[in-house]
């Protein structure tokens, strides 16, 4: 929210400002009790809250082996491709047979498909941005009370390879060393919620009064710009107030939580250069890493929105000493008749899978509550791609994992028999509790949750 | 510097709405060596910027700051601050301290922070602003029990603010035009030295802005004489060219150690200071046609970097000249490791890349996506007997959709297919001779060192790096309106012998350069010389 907002400003205002006005609209009143999770209680008494991330993989499936087509929502018969997935069916949802009308505009290879996914918009050209990202949306709704608004991850040591935005010039960069990310959640700023003692630092102290100072020093700059470059500097402005709420909360004892055991220190995969970004195995153990330093952080209520992102939109995952990559091997491999597939990128599509196992598993495993950290959470994973070769966009690979405290079923094969790939994302959206009563731009525009996933 | 009319007076353009733009990496950390020394590092990076009309530069007037940015920023900003007050710095850089090394000592913060502002915020400090960090140092102080840690947290919020991290131009009635704006003397002081030496104004022009001289045509003229003559003038040559060039992408430009054991680190470091180098020799200190940068064969060698060549190093430890003989196909910047290497598969050379980065990168030219439907099936079919890029490409001439796109980069990047995927001159490929003749805008060429004459003979290698200097120094991408402009410095820049310091010399002393519109997209007459401290 603007700290240049002078008068008060209504739910409806805000989010309507954060969402550009044209690709949602709101079923008013905003319900609070979406932040309280299923009311579960930690054992230190604070009700468990309910968690949004994303996870992003490259390139898709190879049609037909990957899951087993239904005609009906049912249980989800994982393939070979999906090997990696099958012992994790129940906390997963399984999304296919939805459609990205374009509505005219072109699809951009290897990009109309995450945009529109994500943002509910189709992108004019390229990957432009034209609506926020819903985790964006949703960060805005639940982020407050944690010392990130959200942490962004990726494991190709490229930190633009993550796909996140508020709008087209404002993108997330994502953190790619696990070295970095370590120091980030638990080096020094980091308070440990079950240390017995603790005493404020006054270093901190100042560092916010600095931080207020400034703000104020510079609001009067803020009448004297134009309407965009004032939407520039209100963006910076939210920015250092949420920068202020994370020196706020070291000012503060956090509640125990006995979930909370802050990790070892990973090793320094290569120095203080970031891991090698795009060699297979090397992507595959940071992506490890990275793994569970971000579920340590939710856990340790760091934050409650992520987003990690396996490989990018054009996989520059490769074998080290081949010539070609994930990507163009899915361009230039030829099919084997046997087989029916091209088998080198289905080799690198069943990695990136047992990445996405990985990381599942990683919630999974965590123990909170009476149950997992996975069972209160809420996670988007889509590719860009239905079949990389053709850079196809209808029948996308959407899936969620986790079960939102409660409030989503989970073990589910939805075929989309045509719908818009964005009910999927609309979904979420009302998951994690936003009052929105559609989600996205002209064919994309969707206005029913996919109420069999929906508790 | 004197330039020869040719006989075209300079087109009216209106101009556009004065720029926020945020600093660069590179502006950020060269203001903060301008200010505070060399020796102060900087470890964290700041956010990247999108680039925009071919320019990283021209994407920070529509960046904005996320809060992870802002974390970065606040870390660079401490740590920065930190630095320029502990014991070892704090002689030079605060200049004074108190008695008691615990108490709060005004007259020296405010000494500080007068001549500390005026070198980050490009201007002097107003009242108001002194009397801010003032107040802000002296709380932190009281909290923290030391002056000198208090100075360092108003330091850090200087360091953070929008008034350092964004060039926010502002603007005051034009006396010339009634009713219509300009830049006051400040803005253009930023606008000119971020232009000419990729840095904030120094001393000098500061003060020339107190004076009223960059109003006058013969004051700036004055000045930016003297930025010519600077050697920091280097440094605003490799600001541009590295973005223009792409040279972002070396950040996370890999090769595979298995087919390509010379490459590391070092060589990634050595190629674009190579270039650069380079440019620098050819444009400034030799001062010669840009064109020439395309066809010469002067160039500057280190040890990491002969290996890539296989040359042997003249300098094992260092950088020293190098030409490469004639008949040796590496003529031109086009063929340097830097170029041939960026523009390449981790695992092999790419004639589509490199033909596509001659287009977009030296020519200015787009070269549209790639349709979404294409079978490359065929290209890469192991039975294939065909051994060679040239052939396997002529594949796509098989398909209508990819011919139209292939046919503008392919016969460009063949012509430098006898560089491998790191730059290593090579003459076979799977045993097949390499074939590097190829077409360039219907100028045929049979190798390199023939494809370098065609491309500096291209018109559009020079209205090309008009157009991008023009923007990068507007800060904005050109719009139609500007074309007449654009056309007059292309006259001129061939009328001066394309010497690109004459070029740089048209463009700040040009009309165009300081050309605002009054529509309120700037800062309207904020800060008026007179109202600012320390004016005089």
């Amino acid at each position: 929210m603007s700290i240049l907002l002078k008068r008060a400003a209504t739910r409806r205002s805000v989010l309507r400002g954060l969402l550009g006005g044209g690709a949602v609209s709101l079923a008013l009143p905003f319900l609070d009790c979406f932040l309280d999770g299923n009311g579960e209680a930690l054992a230190a008494g604070g009700a468990i809250p309910v968690r949004f991330g994303t996870w992003y993989w490259g390139m898709g499936h190879t049609p037909g082996h990957a899951v087993k087509d239904r005609a009906d929502v049912g249980e989800i018969q994982f393939l070979e491709e999906c090997k990696a997935l099958i012992p994790l069916r129940q906390h997963i949802n399984y999304f296919n047979g939805f459609s990205a009308p374009l509505d005219g505009r072109s699809n951009s290879p290897h990009r109309t498909g995450w945009v529109a996914s994500r943002t509910g918009v189709v992108p004019p050209i390229g990957d432009e941005i034209l609506a926020p990202t819903l985790d964006v949306l949703v960060a805005d709704a639940i982020s407050g009370g944690t010392r990130f608004r959200n942490l962004d991850v990726t494991s190709t040591g490229n930190p633009i390879d993550i796909y996140t935005a508020r709008s087209n010039f404002s993108r997330g960069t994502a953190e790619v060393s696990p070295v970095g990310f370590y120091a980030r959640l638990f080096g020094g700023d980091f308070v440990d919620p079950n240390r017995g003692e603790f005493k404020p630092d006054p270093r901190v102290m100042v560092e916010k009064s600095v931080l207020s100072g400034l703000v104020e020093e510079s609001k009067s700059l803020a009448g004297k710009l134009g309407a965009s470059d004032r939407a520039r500097l209100d963006e910076y402005f939210t920015s250092i107030r949420q920068l202020e709420n994370q020196l706020a909360l070291q000012l503060e004892k956090p509640p125990a939580n006995e979930m909370c055991k802050v990790p070892a220190s990973p090793r320094d995969v290569d120095g203080e250069r970031a891991p090698t970004g795009v060699e297979i195995e090397a992507v595959h153990e940071t992506h490890r890493l990275m793994t569970e330093l971000l579920v340590m952080a939710v856990a340790c209520n760091q934050t409650k929105v992520f987003n990690m992102a396996y490989s990018d939109n054009f996989s520059k995952l490769r074998h080290a000493g081949e010539t070609y990559t994930h990507h163009t091997l899915t361009h230039e491999e030829p099919t084997d008749v046997k087989l029916g597939y091209q088998p080198t990128a289905f080799w690198f599509n069943c990695k990136t899978m047992e990445g996405c196992a990985d990381f599942i598993n990683a919630f999974a495993k965590t123990r909170e509550g009476a149950g997992s950290l996975l069972d209160n959470v809420l996670i988007f994973a889509a590719s860009e791609t239905s079949y990389a070769r053709i850079h196809a966009v209808d029948n996308l690979p959407m899936m969620t994992f986790g079960k939102a405290g409660g409030r989503v079923k989970t073990g589910l094969h939805v075929p989309g028999r045509g719908d818009p790939i964005t009910r999927v994302g609309f979904t979420c959206l009302r998951a994690m509790g936003l009052p929105l009563d559609s989600w996205g731009a002209k064919s994309l525009r969707v206005t029913k949750p996919i109420s069999e996933i929906l508790v | 510097m004197a330039l020869a009319s040719c006989g075209a007076d300079e087109p009216k353009i209106a101009g556009a709405a004065p720029t926020m733009r945020r600093l660069t990496e590179e502006q950020f950390r060269n203001s903060i060596a301008d200010a505070f020394g060399a020796d102060i590092k900087l470890g964290v990076k700041l956010e990247p910027l999108l680039r925009t009309g071919g320019l990283v530069a021209l994407g920070a007037q529509h960046a904005s700051v996320t809060p992870f940015g802002v974390e970065k920023l606040h870390q660079l900003a401490k740590s920065v601050a930190s630095q320029v007050v502990d014991p070892q710095h704090r002689r030079t850089l605060v200049a004074c301290g108190p008695t008691d090394p615990s108490a709060f000592d005004e007259a020296c913060a405010s000494q500080f922070f007068v001549r500390v502002g005026r070198s980050l915020y490009r201007r002097p400090l107003t009242e108001a602003e002194l009397k801010a960090r003032i107040e802000s140092a002296a709380a932190a102080t009281a909290t923290l029990g030391d002056f000198y840690r208090g100075l360092g947290s108003s330091l850090t919020a200087m360091l953070m603010g929008p008034k350092f991290l964004y060039l926010i131009e502002t603007t005051e009635p034009d006396p010339e035009r009634p009713g219509s704006v300009r830049l006051d003397a400040y803005a253009k002081a930023s606008r000119l030295s971020f232009f000419m030496w990729n840095a904030a104004p120094d001393n000098a022009l500061l003060d020339a802005a107190a004076r009223g001289d960059l109003d006058a045509s013969s004051g700036l003229a004055r000045q930016v004489d003297r930025m010519l003559a600077s050697v920091r003038l280097e440094d605003g040559l490799r600001g541009f060219f590295a973005d223009a060039f792409g040279f972002d992408q070396f950040e996370t430009l890999e090769k595979d150690a298995i087919i390509y054991p010379v490459f590391n680190l070092q060589v990634a470091e050595d190629a674009a200071e190579q270039l650069l180098l380079t440019l620098n020799d050819v444009l400034i200190v030799r001062g010669e046609d840009y064109r020439n940068i395309f066809t010469t064969r002067h160039s500057f060698i280190s040890a990491a970097l002969a290996r890539v060549y296989r040359v042997e190093a003249p300098n094992p430890t260092g950088w020293a000249p190098y030409e490469f003989p004639a008949g040796d196909p590496r003529v031109g910047i086009q063929s340097q490791v830097a170029f041939t290497a960026l523009h390449s598969h981790p695992g092999k050379s790419s004639p589509t890349l490199r033909g596509k980065a001659v287009r977009e990168l030296l020519l200015c030219q787009k070269i549209p996506e790639p349709p979404a439907d294409v079978d490359f099936s065929k290209f890469n079919d192991p039975q294939s007997p065909l051994k060679t890029a040239r052939l396997r490409l002529a594949m796509h001439t098989e398909q209508a959709a990819c011919a139209g796109c292939h046919k503008l980069t392919d016969p460009i990047g063949l012509g430098l297919e006898k560089f491998d995927g790191v730059g290593q001159l090579r003459i076979t490929e799977q045993g097949e001779p390499i074939d590097p003749s190829g077409d360039l805008d219907g100028a045929k060429f049979a190798d390199a060192a023939d494809f370098a004459k065609a491309l500096s003979t291209n018109p559009a290698s020079t209205s090309c790096v008009v157009n991008r200097l023009f923007g990068y120094g507007v800060g904005r991408v050109p719009s139609r309106q500007d074309q007449p402009v654009l056309d007059y410095l292309q006259q001129v820049f061939a009328s001066d012998g394309y010497r690109y310091r004459a070029l740089l010399q048209r463009v700040a002393t040009s009309k165009a350069f300081f050309a605002v519109t009054s529509e309120a997209a700037g800062v309207a007459a904020q800060l008026a010389p007179s109202e600012a401290k320390g004016a005089p």
